[in-house]
């Protein structure tokens, strides 16, 4: 004769039948509720953004994928691809990040293992700073500012290293700097912050016995750190980086304000102007009126979430792994 | 208002992990019963069964009876929260609520139960901080937080707390593990004058508490690692200690293991 | 017979602490310097940046109606007016924003640390992450897609405040997560050991315990969305003047005001460009620092 049961105070993954309050089973609802709804958010993202780009892309008299045209003016005659504005795009955030990742990872090291303790915090402070700078400003910054500061750098650049495509001449005049690269810097200092906080947080976390193993050994603080700290960290690093690259790929209105457009398609060069996917849909926003040539943006749009959501996935997946391990 | 609890066949689960083995014991009404054994032999887990607080650990389960006056507090018609409503608990270590002031922490149980009426809160909360033997040293500032007070006043005030809602049965669980020598003198005192009141069970690691302060003491073993622990002998505590009737209480009151 | 001196001398075991090698010391030299050398890197934008926009903005502040008048019947080229119009909508936005992201956002991060098990609950944490890589220019699109396009309604700030909310939305569940999750287990079960029921325990015990950190992740992540542009480009019009009203009318916020006089090429729309950068960096400054107060307060009262 077993008494035998199983309860449920609230606590779930046990079944009940038992009592169960009113107040319980209203404020669990409720939190459900909450969680679901940022599900169905992400869901809902995706299928409306599908179902306004699904007519235009029917609409399309180019190739979405490898046309460089984004005509829209004509409803019955829309001409649009892709092609420019994924070159643009990934090559401003592949700039982002070369120039991002290395600098992060020494502050990141300078934070967590040479900076004194009691300055750790205030300089991780002032980087993170950098993360409380809008978008706008930097834009602002990046075109008024670093732009013409940048730019007899980028033709002396341009002038030496032309024979290589990527420093080949672009398709738009480098006066004023407008360019890739200039994008590319400035985007890399919005990375810095995103980059350097995951992986300072990782390289904290490296445990205080493997270092100091190391120092038992004789080993310099180089040393140690290359045979600790880094191999520790480093898929904490790489999973941070793809979140800068995520951040990158959808960086809007700097790049809108820095890069020039440009009539030429693009040529893989780093001073080429031209559009992203998320500055292209913001420099049209004021001319979304007509249901098909808004679709044309709205499926560049849907590009972007797609891509952003690999990118953050992938992130995810290289975090969480090694949380499992 | 102190009630009796007869434990009848009681086995625990955790998942698929068998923690506790057919555990029966009696604990009469105004006494003071220790829980003793070596670590993980399921002495807590037997404790936190009483009141149904095992079930905070998700996929922990119960077959058997717990009876409290002979009302299976396992009964579909039961409401976990009723259950611990009667029969309270304290902690290993002192756990008071850190957002509230020492009266406020005293209250908590009943304004979280609906009491409103001021006067009425404060006398309870006096009343409770006198059985608490605490009213002495706190009077002066029942405004601080709860916080501010020493680990072994901490620890009384979580006494006067589980004891402001009235319950029938007070568990503890190594009350006085996290403790000094002088605090858990006062807490030994302390568990003396509340069994003229309540029925209490206690568990310790500390033999020399168990005779001190128990009437009856059970004894806890496991045979091997991944074995469910299971209960060896309860008896008066003074027979435990010097004549125990099995080997194994008396080599592990010896010293001689665990 | 006679010992040398020299031999005496001569330690009979070799020295305990031989040298580093040259190469090894080098490495590390090399190592220190370049990684002090990324973190004044990081420092150069910073600088630079602030400095870039204090000096060109600031003249724009010292003028009082910079914050009591808005641009209603300014000429372009006039030095007169305000951003106080914009400062209205930039806060009434983040606001409303907030309205709606705080009280979901806490409730999905307490079913995720009280409630969520198994499959929903992960798809949940994931959707989360996603939802916080999600580009605002894409999350404004979606807000077009469903509000102006779907539903037919006109474009208002409202519109722009939905858009925000999907921005900050993730930033309040994780903070309120990682509070949730400080709070020690066992004040959970000594409520409960009081007979107080789950849900009373969360919203009396829990929830206070970790209030302060919430305050400071909300405070946080309205800063990280007041400087958002995109919503704003395509979701509401822009105006010269005040209004209050976030269901209907244009409503120029810091971000638009900064975006339109960009194409006023006058010395007086420049000054308007950076005071108004100026004062959302400002603004932004103190809803951080209000968070970074409301941290410390709390870290007093909890110990």
């Amino acid at each position: 004769m077993i008494g035998a049961m199983t309860s449920d105070s609230g606590q779930p993954g046990v079944r009940t039948a038992a009592v169960r309050r009113p107040g319980d089973t209203i404020f669990r609802t409720l939190t459900t509720g909450a969680g679901l709804a940022i599900v169905i958010a992400i869901a809902l993202i995706g299928l409306f953004l599908l179902i306004k780009a699904v007519p235009s892309l029917a609409a399309d008299k180019d190739n979405f994928l490898i046309s460089a045209n984004f005509v829209t003016t004509d409803p019955n005659n829309l001409m649009f691809g892709i092609r420019d504005l994924l070159i643009v795009t990934v090559l401003t955030s592949l700039v982002a990040l070369v120039i991002a990742m290395p600098v992060s990872l020494g502050i990141a090291l300078f934070l967590t293992q040479y900076a004194p303790p009691r300055l750790s915090r205030p300089f991780a402070y002032m980087v993170d700073l950098l993360a409380a700078v809008p978008s706008i400003v930097y834009g602002l910054w990046g075109i008024l500012v670093l732009g013409p500061a940048l730019e007899p750098f980028e033709i002396w650049l341009n002038s030496t290293f032309g024979w290589f495509p990527l420093f080949a001449t672009g398709n738009i005049p480098i006066s004023g700097a407008g360019t890739i690269f200039t994008v590319g810097v400035v985007l890399a200092a919005m990375l810095l912050p995103i980059i350097t906080s995951v992986t300072r947080e990782v390289f904290r976390q490296t445990p205080v016995m493997q270092i100091e193993g190391a120092l038992a050994l004789g080993a310099t603080k180089w040393e140690v750190i290359r045979t600790t700290v880094l191999p520790f960290g480093r898929s904490g690093y790489i999973a941070a980086s793809m979140l800068g690259l995520g951040r990158a790929l959808g960086e809007t209105v700097a790049v809108l304000l820095i890069l020039h457009s440009s009539p030429k398609p693009a040529n893989f060069s780093l001073f080429d102007g031209g559009y992203t996917f998320a500055s292209k849909i913001a420099s049209a926003a004021s001319e979304f009126s007509q249901p098909l040539p808004t679709g044309a943006y709205i499926s560049a749009g849907l590009v972007l979430f797609v891509l952003t959501f690999v990118v953050n996935a992938v992130a995810r997946s290289i975090a969480g792994g090694k949380a499992a391990k | 208002m102190a009630k009796r609890i007869d434990v009848k066949d009681l086995n625990i689960f955790y998942g698929k992990f068998h923690a506790v083995d057919r555990v029966t014991l009696a604990v009469p009404p105004r006494s003071v019963t220790a829980f003793i054994g070596p670590s993980g032999c399921g002495k807590s887990t037997v404790l936190r069964s009483l009141n149904r607080m095992h079930e905070v650990t998700p996929g922990a389960r119960v077959e058997g009876k717990v009876l409290l006056d002979g009302e299976d507090i396992y009964a579909s018609a039961v409401d976990p929260v009723e259950v611990r409503r009667t029969i309270g608990m304290v902690f290993q270590r002192p756990n008071p609520f850190p957002t509230m002031s020492i009266r406020d922490n005293v209250v908590a149980g009943l304004r979280l139960g609906g009491m409103r009426n001021k006067k009425q809160l404060d006398e309870i909360a006096e009343r409770s901080l006198r059985g608490a033997n605490l009213w002495a040293e706190v009077s002066d500032r029942l405004d601080k937080p709860g916080g501010s007070l020493s680990g072994g006043q901490q620890q009384r005030l979580c006494i006067a707390r589980a004891i402001a809602v009235q319950p029938d049965v007070l568990l503890m669980d190594e009350p006085c593990s996290a403790l000094d020598p002088i605090s858990t003198l006062a807490i030994e005192d302390l568990i003396g004058e509340l069994k003229k009141d309540y029925t209490i069970v206690i568990v310790t690691h500390n033999m020399q508490q168990a005779a001190r302060v128990s009437d009856q003491t059970a004894f806890f073993n496991l045979h091997g690692v991944g074995q469910p622990g299971r209960l060896v002998e309860i008896d008066d505590t003074e027979k435990i200690f010097s004549n125990p009737g099995q080997q194994a209480t008396e080599d592990y009151i010896s010293g001689r293991f665990g | 017979m006679t010992t040398t001196a020299s031999t005496l001398d001569r330690p009979a075991t070799p020295p305990a602490f031989q040298a580093v090698s040259g190469s090894r010391k080098i490495k590390n030299m090399v190592a220190t310097v370049l990684v002090v050398l990324a973190f004044l890197i990081a420092l150069v934008p910073l600088v630079w940046l602030l400095i870039s926009v204090i000096a060109r903005g600031y003249q724009a502040l010292l003028s009082s109606d910079w914050w009591t008048h808005s641009l209603k019947g300014v000429l372009p080229k006039e030095f007169a007016g305000g951003a106080y119009h914009a400062i209205i909508g930039t806060l009434l936005q983040t606001i409303v924003c907030a309205v709606i992201a705080v009280p979901v956002g806490v409730l999905a991060a307490i079913y995720l640390v009280e409630y969520g098990r198994g499959r929903l609950a992960r798809v949940t944490t994931f959707m989360v992450d996603i939802l916080s890589g999600v580009p605002s220019i894409v999350a404004a699109l979606f807000i077009y897609a469903l509000f102006l396009s779907t539903f037919g309604l006109g474009q208002s700030a409202f519109a722009v405040s939905m858009a925000l909310v999907l921005l900050m939305l993730p930033v309040v569940v994780r903070s309120t997560e990682e509070m949730l999750r400080l709070v020690p287990q066992e004040l959970r079960e000594a409520s409960y050991a009081l007979g107080v029921p789950k849900w009373k325990t969360i919203v009396r015990i829990v929830l206070p315990t970790a209030l302060s950190g919430v305050v400071t992740g909300v405070m946080l992540a309205m800063a990280r969305v007041m400087g958002e542009t995109a919503p704003v480009l395509v979701l509401v019009g822009y105006s010269k003047s005040i209004n209050f009203n976030i269901f209907d009318g244009n409503m120029t916020s810091l971000p638009l005001l900064i975006y339109s006089e960009l194409n006023n090429p006058n010395p007086a729309g420049q000054l308007r460009v950076w005071g108004a950068a100026l004062t959302l960096i400002i603004l932004i400054m103190l809803f951080n620092l209000v968070a970074a107060l409301v941290s410390r307060f709390s870290a007093i009262k909890t110990k």
